[in-house]
């Protein structure tokens, strides 16, 4: 059985260490926020300007000044801050955001991700994306191991505009997590999702990785 | 002491405006857009204009009513997901579209309001957005050189502002507003309440009055985009 999206999530929610500023992309990265395991603090950053993200409000309590970079409505907990889109990003540019976790269209395994835009068909642009995975510590890349036709996703060269090079340190699919102790050098796997195989992943894998679990 | 107060966002908006223009407007989605300085815009029916904002507002709803009415030439973005119609537009070729990394977009209106000129950044080497721009390593990493953005016009909503413009910003509706404030040429401004000088404490202004040149008190809707909630336990 593949990993559903919430034990995606909770897969990504485990590399969280306390003390960490981290900053959540839309989609299944959004979701590790309900996973945070006990006993370890993060601070949650917004890229609109936010630290200190709070939960989503009670039904009549929204407020349409305070959303999180994906636009929903969320709440404030007492450490939050906010500031502007610039002072956002120099934090995020200046190297002082810990994690960041993104979904993906494709990674290859040279750690470069695509995740913008898919040339003539569909245009909704990088957002923070760009300034995410040059700017973060640590990037780790969460996303369905193949798509509809079954192709792999995480491939030799990506194929589609990239977002940024040698830039994911972990990919965490429904199938498997793979992580490279540090940039450039080669992706190794490190788990299977509960009741996958060795083969059933390596047959669905083009990226060259290290497969010795 | 010259009179920043306005009347209304038309008011506002009088004798600023021309084709061809370029005109920055916060907002970050539709969270903290100056709703009625769009509308004013809208209708003093300038066209061509580069519009740089982070989005493209929704449908028929904030800067989406600029494309609805075909005024808008080209967007200067980093995200534009929400909107059919700028899709459509762009896919088709009647809209030109300059997509930014959202921090560099944030980056360039500040250099640009600041008298900065330009600027090198990691984020975008090695992608489509690093393309024809000058490469420059500094210390074993390759940077690219971004420039600085200006406007003929700012405009931006405020949940206070006094009436020498001293500006605060509520919660994430601060957004883009405070860069863009220091960037466009005329910088104008509406918010929720406006206060005589004096109310607002100094040491609590995110935008001093100097890079604003008008100011109206004006109420919106503040459409939410993603309601999102959770059940009581």
């Amino acid at each position: 059985m593949a990993w559903t999206r919430d034990e995606m999530a909770a897969r990504a929610a485990k590399e969280l260490q306390d003390g960490f500023y981290v900053n959540l992309g839309i989609g299944i990265p959004t979701l590790v926020a309900n996973f945070i395991p006990e006993g370890v603090d993060v601070t949650l950053q917004s890229e609109n300007g936010m630290l200190g993200m709070g939960p989503f409000p009670y039904a009549g309590e929204e407020d349409p000044d305070l959303i999180n970079a994906g636009k929903q409505t969320i709440t404030t907990l007492p450490q939050s801050s906010f500031f502007s889109s610039a002072e956002s990003f120099a934090m995020i540019r200046g190297g002082h955001i810990d994690l960041s976790v993104l979904g993906a269209m494709e990674v290859d395994e040279n750690g470069d991700i695509a995740n913008w835009m898919i040339p003539g068909k569909m245009v909704k642009g990088m957002g923070g994306a760009m300034d995410l995975v040059a700017g973060v510590k640590r990037c780790i890349a969460v996303f369905d191991h193949t798509n509809k036709r079954g192709d792999s996703k995480f491939i030799k060269a990506c194929t589609l505009p990239l977002t940024g090079k040698n830039c994911i340190d972990m990919v965490i699919t429904d199938l498997a997590v793979f992580e490279r102790p540090a940039k450039g050098e080669r992706f190794k796997l490190i788990e299977l999702a509960t009741d996958v195989t060795l083969d059933e992943v390596r047959a669905k894998t083009e990226a060259d990785v290290d497969w010795q679990l | 002491m010259s009179n920043k107060v306005f009347d209304n966002a038309t008011a506002a908006l009088d004798g600023l405006t021309f084709d061809g223009m370029t005109v920055m407007s916060g907002g970050f989605g539709l969270c903290g857009i100056a709703e009625n300085l769009i509308a004013a815009l809208r209708d003093s029916n300038a066209q061509n204009l580069t519009v740089i904002s982070n989005n493209a507002g929704v449908d028929g709803f904030g800067l989406g009513q600029l494309l609805e009415s075909r005024q808008t030439k080209k967007m200067i973005s980093s995200y534009v997901g929400e909107n059919k119609e700028f899709e459509r537009q762009y896919l088709g070729g009647e809209l030109e579209l300059e997509f930014n990394p959202q921090g560099t977009l944030a980056e360039r209106i500040r250099a640009g309001g600041a008298g900065i000129p330009g600027f090198y950044t990691k984020t975008g080497v090695g992608t489509l957005v690093a393309e024809g721009k000058e490469h420059k390593d500094f210390d074993g990493e390759t940077h690219i050189l971004e420039t600085g953005l200006v406007a003929d016009l700012s405009i931006i909503k405020a949940w206070k502002g006094d009436t020498e413009g001293n500006l605060v910003f509520n919660a994430t509706a601060r957004n883009f507003s405070p860069m863009m404030a220091t960037a466009g040429k005329m910088c104008v401004v509406e918010v929720d309440e406006l206060v005589p000088v004096g109310t607002l404490d100094p040491n609590f202004i995110h935008t001093p009055g100097i890079y604003v040149d008008r100011i109206i008190e004006a109420a919106c809707e503040k459409r939410i985009e993603q309601r999102t909630v959770r059940e009581r336990s």
